[in-house]
């Protein structure tokens, strides 16, 4: 089972400049445990306290995981996930 | 002091500097005037490595709010999508501040993300909706860091 995921600019020091990387997982908290086990580090990027971080937005074949279970949401083979930091500021 | 060293030195190191175009500096400001008071916020996308802003793209402040800003997610995924396969990246990153100067507050630095992008920071504090000079100032946001750059205003890129 491989699911690629897309890897923004700003969290590419943890996989060595990579744009995408492939991982695996039948929900997205396992898929995340699944990429920090190789790129050390990720996971604490993308989650605090047990859930996503409020500023970064990962989408599943695009569709923003908050609207489909957030860290529970269902990952099949051959699934797009894409993380990007939110634009947002004060 | 700004003579032809100066130029020579800004056309040589694109870095610290901004280099924009009027057309594209209107539509910044357009923008800020006509959403004020709440916070307006867009991207201005170029080729990737070239530093060449070209192509505005505004967005709806999906926190319609004078102290806050953050794009749609929804329309953010669409935005990269667009980018990756135009080979683009975000050159500029803008958005007003309505009652403070242009500076980046301490969320903008925090959620800051594009450490390639320039931060541009319009105030419209004096003039709100009207016509009327405009704060325009640029930034580079990286690990929590603010470098204020200069803005050269071109009446086109070359």
């Amino acid at each position: 089972m491989a699911i690629e995921v897309r890897i923004p600019t700003i969290l590419r020091t943890y996989t060595g400049g990579e744009k995408a990387v492939s991982g695996d997982g039948s929900k997205l908290s396992a898929l995340i445990d699944d990429l920090e086990a190789n790129h050390p580090g990720l996971k604490e990027r993308l989650i605090e306290d047990g859930d996503l971080r409020r500023f970064v937005n990962v989408y599943v074949n695009d569709e923003d995981v908050r609207f489909i279970g957030g860290l529970d949401a269902e990952l099949s083979d051959g699934d797009q996930v894409v993380v990007l930091p939110a634009v947002a500021g004060g | 002091m700004v003579g032809p060293v100066e130029a020579g030195r800004a056309a040589k190191y694109a870095g610290p500097v901004l280099t924009i175009d009027q057309a594209t500096y209107d539509a910044i400001v357009a923008h800020a005037k006509r959403d004020h008071p709440d916070e307006a916020c867009g991207i201005v996308a170029g080729p990737e490595g070239s530093d060449r802003p070209e192509r505005v793209v505004e967005m709806v402040n999906a926190a319609g709010s004078p102290t806050f800003y953050e794009f749609d997610s929804t329309e953010l995924l669409d935005l990269y999508k667009q980018m990756w396969d135009n080979d683009e990246e975000p050159v500029v990153i803008y958005h007003s501040h309505t009652a403070t100067e242009a500076y980046p507050s301490r969320t903008d630095i925090g959620l800051a993300s594009e450490p390639g992008a320039h931060y541009v920071l319009v105030s419209t504090r004096e003039h709100g909706n009207n016509d009327g000079p405009v704060e325009f100032r640029s930034y580079r946001i990286i690990d929590g860091e603010v470098t204020e750059e200069e803005v050269t205003v071109v009446p086109e890129l070359t």
